[in-house]
């Protein structure tokens, strides 16, 4: 069964998503269940040091990347963003983009 | 009670080999002096910062695991401010951490190697077994929605 988020996303999409798009096309009202990349990996401890992997979760403006998006649980969405804090402190993820 | 401590300083392009060397030893007297132990050293080498400190766009990076007081923390941390030639640090504890981590790792396995023998499977997962194909593909699409933030 496709998941509540899944459908819900789709959803609020339908309305004004449509008013922008000139060549965009409808989204399909199907959409896969987005999981949490950190239980579905079993990754325990999210380090400050793992720059390629916080780096998938900032992208190019360097805003950490929303929990509706990439679909990341609550819990590991906190410790993603004390990790990704220490990481840009230490000069190894920047705080904005160019 | 002794805790474990990561240390991590970036030492300025400009600094010799021989200063980098020194900062090394200025950390481990004190954390000799205050009985603490060095469990590991790690020189990083020269990166690229993610963004200008200073005017300064490189660094080398060295990381410290320490054991010890939040006393000796403090220390380092105000004699490493003293120098000029380093230009960030941090200070992070990790034993809680790691204990949560090792104990959610252990519960994982334990109810997992439950489940499979309820099961009537082998305890351990045998290899060419698995249920990962379902997931293998997501990573294309993961990001899909993020250019609609900008």
């Amino acid at each position: 069964m496709n998941g509540r988020k899944g459908t819900g996303g789709a959803r609020g999409k339908g309305g004004p998503g449509q008013g922008k798009g000139e060549g965009q096309q409808r989204r399909p009202m199907f959409r896969r269940r987005k999981v949490c990349k950190f239980c579905a990996d079993k990754i325990d401890d999210i380090n400050y040091k793992d720059t390629k992997l916080l780096m998938s979760f900032v992208p190019e403006r360097a805003k950490i990347l929303p929990r509706r998006i990439s679909g990341t649980c609550a819990l590991h969405q906190r410790k993603l963003r004390v990790a990704i804090m220490r990481a840009r402190q230490l000069a190894l993820i920047p705080y904005t983009g160019e | 009670m002794a805790r474990k401590y990561e240390l991590v300083y970036i030492v300025s392009p400009d600094a010799t080999e021989e200063q980098v060397a020194e900062l090394h030893g200025q950390v481990e007297a004190v954390v000799q002096r205050m009985g603490g132990q060095l469990e590991k050293t790690e020189n990083w080498g020269r990166r690229r910062l993610a963004y200008e400190i200073g005017r300064h766009k490189e660094g080398t990076y060295v990381l410290e695991m320490i054991n010890g007081s939040g006393d000796l923390m403090k220390e380092i941390a105000r004699r490493l401010k003293v120098y000029d030639t380093v230009i960030r640090q941090l200070i992070v504890r990790v034993d809680e951490h790691e204990r949560v981590a090792e104990h959610k790792r252990t519960r994982r396995t334990e109810s997992s190697r439950r489940r499979r023998v309820a099961r009537g499977l082998p305890p351990d997962r045998q290899p060419g077994e698995g249920q990962r194909s379902e997931f293998e593909d997501d990573r294309d699409e993961r990001f899909d929605m993020a250019e609609d933030l900008r």
